[in-house]
């Protein structure tokens, strides 16, 4: 079986500085890895190169062995690659509903004039929320009056109501409390569960110990080394972000 | 079982300040005419005359308002209206008076059709800045107030164009079974961007843009072509106004919108907007429009110095902030 995501040789130069020097790392279907480093390693620049946001200046990215480098962020995200913002790009004042569908959202006729179908559109979310287990207290109301966790939870919702078969996820538990935290580690699992690939950016080792399959440190643009949970620990982490070799 | 009881009990007070508006529209109403049976014994709500004329002042403020709302529902302003308003004006009285005194319907409308291409232009401008150019909207829009006023005076020579056209003088004088014209065309603007920023996509992706541009702009929408469009919606409703005003007095005047645009501002704020963005319906700035007219047409009603007018509307825009205030309180209060 082939690898969901195959990162082969990423390189990318700003100017005379060259943020990513050289990036591989496979992943699969329904599991969760985890980059990990300092900042300024390459993180988000590695995550923006797979999204399309930026274009590598050497190396490409494949899904299901479909090349996507050379693509715009609109067709990555159409082939299947959902990218979580820190800041979720909600729009507060409006449902779930029209969040889920934002800027693909459902009408109905009505006089031969298009309609939002709003009820449509809340009932999908309701649904699409009780699937990772999470129950919208008010569909009608904007998603400014929900908590943190919900929030990230409308997030998601969207990318696996779009069938996202890859789920990037920017420092998700970094603005939340506790059991906020546990909430989204919980979310993480339930997408998992459904076959969704995810890369999750973190540089907070608890949740990178609850979330990962595996953990990809990355260190001054480089991979400085690659572990599953069980045969590493913090120390190790923390000794390969700071750029000590393998 | 508190929780809920305290639940209702802070729903009952939201939908109350929800429907503020309506209740200060119908206490002034209310005043006026207690104020009118004890001073003069005749009926200040019930006489058609002063129905008709609140309904035309509120129509001149509503045209301006219109399209402004949803500029700023999107986190925008546009002070702009009032020039594009009175350029429409000029150029709708330039075109009749150039075809002379027996133009046809034909003319009139190719007027019409002029006037509002003319404020389009303007809402072209607003947009393109905006949205390309980054200049934030109060800088832009306060940029081409100065050029559509300057253009729009230039090109009447600095004068009132008068005009003499018995189609034109009948569009602004008529009535539609009682119904003051400007206030059937006000309305049925009204319903138009109702629809819009109700019941379509672009005007979901209209709030979205005023609580958060990040939003819109990653679900892949054209962020600069919605922004133009806004503009362009925004000028051509304060267009109407020109046309409207042009029809009603047989004149063309540059500076015929400028004395409406803080209203206009007032009435969206009024009707529940906030200068944030992301807030603000349709319907509030119809009820907003509808207190100004009541307050500036009581006033002078009741043989009030007319200055009270600033004075009473000014009272009202502040009220108007400080009970949206307490109600972003009550629901922060609840989540």
């Amino acid at each position: 079986m082939t690898a969901l995501l195959k990162v082969d040789g990423l390189k990318k130069r700003f100017g005379g500085n060259e943020a990513v020097k050289n990036v591989t790392f496979t992943l699969n279907e329904g599991e969760c890895v985890v980059l990990a480093g300092d900042n300024g390693a390459g993180k988000s620049t590695v995550i923006k190169m797979i999204s399309g946001v930026y274009q590598p200046t050497e190396g490409a990215v494949y899904l299901r062995d479909e090349k996507l480098t050379g693509r715009s962020p609109e067709a990555v995200r159409s082939a299947g690659i959902e990218t979580i913002y820190q800041d979720l790009a909600l729009a507060d004042n409006l449902d779930p509903g029209l969040n889920l569908y934002l800027g693909r959202e459902r009408v109905v006729k009505r006089l031969g004039l298009p309609f939002l179908d709003r009820k449509t559109m809340r009932n999908d979310a309701v649904e699409v929320m009780k699937s990772l287990g999470i129950v919208v207290p008010d569909p009608a109301a904007p998603v400014r009056e929900m908590s943190g966790g919900q929030r990230q939870a409308i997030a998601i919702a969207r990318a696996i109501h779009w069938q996202a078969r890859l789920v990037i996820m920017d420092e998700p538990t970094a603005a939340l409390g506790v059991p906020e935290q546990r909430e989204v580690m919980a979310l993480i699992h339930r997408l998992k569960a459904k076959g969704v690939g995810i890369i999750l950016i973190s540089h907070n080792l608890p949740d990178i110990f609850a979330a990962a399959d595996r953990i990809i440190v990355l260190a001054r643009g480089v991979v400085a080394g690659e572990r599953r949970p069980a045969e590493t620990n913090d120390e190790e982490i923390v000794r390969m972000m700071m750029g000590a070799t393998l | 079982m508190e929780n809920v009881a305290q639940n209702k009990g802070t729903s009952f007070v939201k939908s109350l300040l929800n429907a503020w508006s309506w209740l200060f529209l119908i206490l002034i109403l209310g005043f006026f005419e207690i104020y009118a049976q004890i001073e003069t014994g005749n009926t200040f709500l019930f006489r058609v005359y002063n129905l008709q004329s609140i309904a035309v002042a509120a129509s001149q403020i509503l045209l301006l308002a219109l399209g402004l709302t949803l500029v700023i529902v999107a986190g925008h302003i546009d002070l702009s209206i009032a020039f594009s308003s009175g350029l429409a004006s000029v150029v709708i009285a330039l075109v009749i008076r150039a075809a002379g005194p027996d133009a046809g319907w034909m003319i009139v409308l190719l007027a019409t059709v002029a006037g509002l291409l003319s404020a389009a232009l303007v809402g072209i401008v607003n947009g393109w800045l905006v949205a390309y150019l980054s200049v934030p909207s109060f800088i832009g829009t306060l940029g081409t107030y100065g050029v559509a006023r300057g253009v729009a005076l230039i090109i009447a020579g600095g004068a009132v164009v008068s005009i003499r056209n018995s189609y034109a003088r009948d569009l602004g004088n008529s009535n539609i079974l009682g119904f003051p014209i400007p206030l059937v065309a006000a309305m049925v603007l009204a319903l138009v961007c109702h629809y819009v920023l109700k019941h379509t996509r672009f005007g979901a992706h209209t709030y979205a843009l005023g609580a958060n541009p990040a939003s819109v702009e990653r679900a892949g929408v054209d962020v600069k072509r919605h922004l133009i469009i806004l503009f362009v919606i925004s000028a051509l409703t304060a267009g109407m106004g020109g046309l409207i005003y042009t029809f009603r007095f047989s004149a063309g005047a540059a500076n015929s919108g400028e004395p409406i645009l803080l209203y206009a501002v007032a009435a969206v704020f009024i009707g529940g907007a906030s200068l944030t963005g992301g807030q603000g319906t349709i319907t509030g700035t119809v009820i907003g429009a509808f207190i100004i007219a009541v307050i500036q047409f009581g006033l002078v009603f009741s043989g009030l110095p007319p200055y009270w007018q600033f004075v009473a509307v000014g009272l009202v825009i502040i009220i108007a902030v400080l009970v949206d205030q307490s109600k972003d309180r009550i629901v922060g209060g609840k989540a």
